[in-house]
């Protein structure tokens, strides 16, 4: 706590500032709350809904506009460093906050028709809120210690929000797994982060990289280290080996909140492990600690098991939570592929990683989200269950094949250049197989992704769909947005893959 | 900025005629339809000769405006025509309009969304014909698929699923192994661009450099059978033709015409794009065994349309026969042989709309295809029967249509190429495959149209009415105006294809 206090007014004022996508985030949390004890018997579920979009929304536009302004980039004056050096502000920082909080956007205007009849949605609002902030916090953080504090700060809310339907079996269940889970994971995180302090004697990422080259015969004692702190970041990213949770977790979760779980907490997952892994663990790579290869192994793992379990899932939700860890294997590949040396291939890998979280973030959320209105409008789950559903809701069907079409990788949406730039930059750093890897089991993807676009479209109904009067205007839009944006990445991603380039190669430099 | 014109307004009129009412949009469709095929004849006439738009010659209508950067690579809108592309562009326009003419009858469900798919359709084939940037064209390439997967999939017959996925899962593997040997001989070259000219004058250049591992030698040749592959798919050819026949039976007959029509026409329209101009020494090293895969579809396609019962697997397998004729002559590599495959190309899409159209009226009236079911059609429906005979004549080759022009300019390349050994006995074989082809259209004939009048189907015969009988004159039309004139496309074609003869140090002619 000593840190925050060493700042004068002005300092305080600058950080602020600096963090104002994060505090706007904390900040509207707070006011969900305070509206809620104002009036704790009032639902106002959609005052609630319209301020928490207000935040995350204003948090999106200030992160975007320093983004455009450079702030904390090479070009205006470099990384901002606060609170001595434990939180940073820089492009990667701002750029993951600005998926976080896309996502939150969409899954808060979703959710305000999903949790209509809920009783009190303002915690819902509220958990939601500060998870992201914690995800701002994780994205920005610079010390092992805030890390760690960040990832559980993100966890715990997750938690709750996976069991936040408290009568329904499936998703406490959930819940439980996902938290026993994800406690184990943090206790071989907090024991990895000892570790790596043990060996370098600190917790800030550029000291320890400064470290590392003198470690000497505690060489094993780091290697163990950062082998747990993998583990951590494997955890918050649902790949292999610690993936168990997240197939329950989606699929017992209420869908926005798998929605959410599965791009947002995914992509602070990943923001954690660039940074750590770019910043304090590059120069282990030289003292024979090759987690490049790792991180590959597991980006191989994943990427098969999250594919292969997915083509056989008979539930859409399941089917599409494994394609969610299939995907975190395409991204791992940008934690494996930057260790070939060279800097510059090194931030074309990393920023096409990120990238393809972004238009994931849509693409993904989009898809749950359109599982959301499923769920509302009580049809079922499985693929027999969504037949013909186009021909009652033509809009939100063809945004869903859009979404399926782009997360298969082809090449009409955002998804298929995303795909290509990373497995072109992993050719280019040497780690074709990764790229073959991803490109067969991408090709793969169709199968099983074209299966629920054959259930919408080409099916007769086998159900009574007359309950698909209505069109929830917050999901609705939600869709609708998501797959707009899916299709505008395909022309306009010229800028989302440069400013995730330049965001990475600040990070090398 | 005249093909951006004639993309953007075949995309608007698909939106349009989505957003229209069912009752509307059939009349609507073709009346917007008509506008792209202004478009296409203001191209003809103001186009100028100008060469092989990839190997250096001149780029009618180009237009070049950078995309994106990605990985070192320049991607762009880079379109323009040349005396290859501008018949295909003309062949797409014309015969769309005549599709959506013959689904008058039979599309009685969903209009607005069939006619809106088939512009869609109509807009991404103009796409793939004019688009000179790989990634363009592949964005093209591949959206072509998804209209005619729903089309197949939603309006076609009993088995419409199962042959929608089996169209949809084949092209796209194709494309994968396409995509991937062209990537591999991209990352070989010293360019910075996907620039289809930029690459083949790299080529023709000597410029290949080595993959990794693999020495340039191999590598071309690796990337040669890759993109053979892919695009074999999509001809298709023996023994990777078995989607085809699934696709049409269970096709609507406007979508058949198209399928036959257009989108064969992609697979060997890439063929001499990117394997014949790019690589025309691997060309001569595959010479044989592509020449074998030639003759056997050939031979085989006009065999197993011989044992067929259902007249549109007939045409469907007549297809394959076609298009071994279109390879043929591509193996030469001579001034006939390549003219005369893409003047073919043309033809064949002239007249396997007719065919396609002309059973498809007998079966609106009929509600048949079978052979054994009918005989003696002529005495009720005259004038769509003696169309039929017709367009079998110039399916057989009669002098004075344009099938007789594009097997003969074939033949006569293929006797005489000095890139293909044996090529005499080649010719010799192929040409056989013309008596199989009379054979078994002459036997369908007979027994449907000739002899005593039977139905076995209780269904009242009218005649047809003008609106299904127009789209058949206007196609004998067109089949007997470039039987009679070759030279109305054939010059511009051999403008374009006699430059690629210098690549090979010249063949004979």
């Amino acid at each position: 706590m000593s840190l925050l206090l060493q700042g004068t007014a002005t300092d305080w004022v600058f950080s602020v500032r600096a963090l104002l996508p994060v505090v706007l985030l904390a900040l509207t949390g707070l006011v969900v709350f305070g509206i809620n004890s104002l009036r704790p018997d009032g639902r106002d579920n959609k005052l609630l809904a319209l301020t928490s979009i207000a935040g995350t929304l204003s948090a999106l536009g200030v992160a975007i506009w320093y983004l455009l302004a450079g702030t904390g980039q090479p070009t205006h004056g470099g990384a901002i460093s606060l609170f001595s050096g434990a939180i940073i502000v820089d492009g990667l920082g701002l750029f993951f906050t600005a998926i976080f909080t896309s996502v939150a956007t969409l899954v808060i205007a979703a959710s305000y028709d999903y949790f209509e009849t809920d009783a009190n949605p303002a915690s819902f609002y509220s958990l939601l809120l500060l998870a992201t902030t914690a995800m701002g916090l994780m994205a920005v953080s610079n010390s092992l210690a805030t890390v760690f504090v960040s990832l559980e700060m993100a966890s715990l809310p997750s938690y709750a929000l996976v069991a936040y339907l408290k009568d329904n079996r499936g998703s406490v269940e959930a819940g439980l797994k996902y938290f026993l889970i994800g406690a184990v994971s943090s206790a071989v995180l907090a024991f990895g982060i000892s570790l790596v302090y043990a060996a370098t004697g600190s917790l800030l990422l550029p000291d320890i990289a400064a470290q590392i080259g003198s470690v000497g015969d505690l060489n094993g004692v780091l290697g163990v280290g950062i082998v747990m702190v993998a583990g951590g970041v494997a955890f918050k990213t649902a790949s292999v080996p610690f993936h168990f949770w997240a197939p329950e977790a989606y699929e017992g979760a209420p869908a926005p909140v798998s929605a959410f779980l599965s791009s947002a907490s995914k992509a602070a997952g990943f923001a954690v492990g660039f940074r750590v892994f770019a910043t304090a663990f590059q120069p282990a790579l030289d003292i024979g600690i090759d987690w490049g290869l790792l991180f590959g192994i597991l980006a191989v793992v994943t990427m098969v098991l999250g594919n292969f379990a997915a083509a056989t899932q008979t539930e859409v939700k399941r089917m599409l939570a494994y394609s969610s860890i299939g995907h975190a294997g395409y991204a791992l590949i940008g934690l494996a592929a930057i260790t070939a040396g060279a800097s510059a291939t090194n931030a074309t890998v990393m920023g096409a990683a990120m990238a393809h979280l972004f238009v994931y973030g849509f693409m993904n959320t989009g898809a749950f989200l359109f599982i959301a209105m499923v769920e509302r409008w009580g049809v079922g789950r499985t693929f027999e269950d969504y037949a013909g559903l186009a021909e009652r809701a033509p809009m939100a069907s063809l945004a869903m094949a859009v979404f399926m079409f782009s997360l298969a990788g082809l090449p009409l949406f955002g998804g298929f250049l995303s795909k290509y730039v990373l497995f072109l930059g992993a050719i280019n750093a040497g780690f074709w197989w990764l790229a073959a890897v991803g490109a067969v089991t991408s090709a793969l993807s169709l199968f099983y992704y074209s299966r629920v676009v054959k259930a919408l479209w080409l099916e007769d109904a086998t159900t009574d769909l007359d309950a698909i009067g209505d069109a929830p205007t917050g999901l609705y839009a939600a869709v609708i947005v998501a797959g707009v944006v899916t299709v505008l990445l395909l022309p306009g991603f010229g800028p989302v893959i440069e400013t995730a380039e330049a965001a990475a190669a600040a990070l090398f430099a | 900025m005249i093909l951006e014109a004639l993309l953007a307004v075949t995309f608007a009129a698909a939106l349009l005629v989505f957003a229209a009412p069912d009752e509307y949009a059939p009349k609507l469709a073709f009346g917007l339809s008509l506008l792209p095929i202004a478009g296409s004849l203001y191209l003809w006439s103001a186009f100028e000769t100008g060469g092989n738009a990839l190997t250096g010659g001149e780029i009618a209508f180009n237009t070049v405006v950078p995309w994106l950067e990605v990985a070192g690579y320049q991607l762009q809108w880079y379109v323009g025509l040349d005396g290859i592309s501008l018949p295909l562009v003309i062949l797409t326009t014309f015969l769309t309009s005549l599709a959506i003419v013959s689904a008058w009858t039979p599309i009685d469900d969903r209009k607005s969304q069939f006619y809106g798919l088939m512009l869609l359709m109509e807009a991404n084939l103009i796409g793939v014909f004019t688009a000179l940037d790989f990634f363009l064209w592949f964005v093209f390439w591949e959206a072509v698929l998804v209209p005619m997967y729903f089309l197949i999939g939603i309006w076609g017959g009993p088995r419409r699923k199962y042959a929608a996925i089996k169209f949809f899962v084949y092209t796209n593997i194709a494309s994968l192994v396409m995509f991937i040997g062209f990537m591999m001989l991209v990352i070989g070259l010293p360019v910075n661009s996907f620039g289809l000219p930029e690459i083949t004058q790299s080529l023709a250049a000597g410029e290949l450099g080595n993959f990794f591992w693999l020495p340039s030698e191999t590598l071309a040749l690796v990337a040669f059978a890759a993109m053979f592959i892919g695009f074999a798919v999509k001809v298709p050819v023996v023994p990777v033709h078995t989607w085809l026949p699934d696709a049409h039976v269970e096709a609507p007959t406007p979508v058949s015409v198209m399928l036959a029509g257009v989108l064969l026409k992609m697979g060997t329209y890439a063929l001499l794009r990117f394997n014949y101009t790019m690589l025309p020494a691997q060309a001569e090293y595959f010479a044989v065994p592509i020449a074998i895969i030639a003759v056997v579809s050939v031979i085989y396609g006009a065999m197993l349309a011989l044992a067929q019962e259902d007249l549109k697997r007939i045409v469907a397998y007549s297809s394959v026969s076609s298009m071994g004729y279109v390879l043929l002559g591509l193996v030469a590599f001579t001034e006939f042989g390549l003219g005369g495959a893409t003047f073919q190309m043309i033809a064949h899409g002239l007249i396997s709309g007719l065919m396609f159209m002309a059973v498809g009226v007998i079966y609106n009236a009929t509600h048949t295809r079978l052979v054994g079911d009918m005989s003696g059609l002529a005495d009720r429906m005259p004038i769509a029967v003696w169309i039929l005979v017709a367009g079998a004549f110039a399916y057989m080759g009669l002098p004075l249509m344009a099938g007789f022009a594009g097997e003969f300019f074939i033949f006569v390349g293929s006797f005489g190429s000095t890139v293909l050994p044996y090529a005499p006995v080649f010719t010799a074989v192929a040409m056989f495959g013309i008596v199989i082809v009379a054979g078994y259209l002459l036997r369908a004939m007979q027994g449907t149209l000739f002899g005593p009048f039977n139905l076995e189907t209780d269904y009242d015969l009218d005649r047809a009415p003008i609106h299904d009988v127009a789209p058949l004159v206007a196609l004998l039309a067109a089949i007997i105006v470039l039987g009679v004139v070759p030279s109305l496309f054939f010059d511009m074609i051999r403008d374009a294809t006699v430059p690629l003869l210098e690549l090979l140090g010249g063949g004979a002619p």
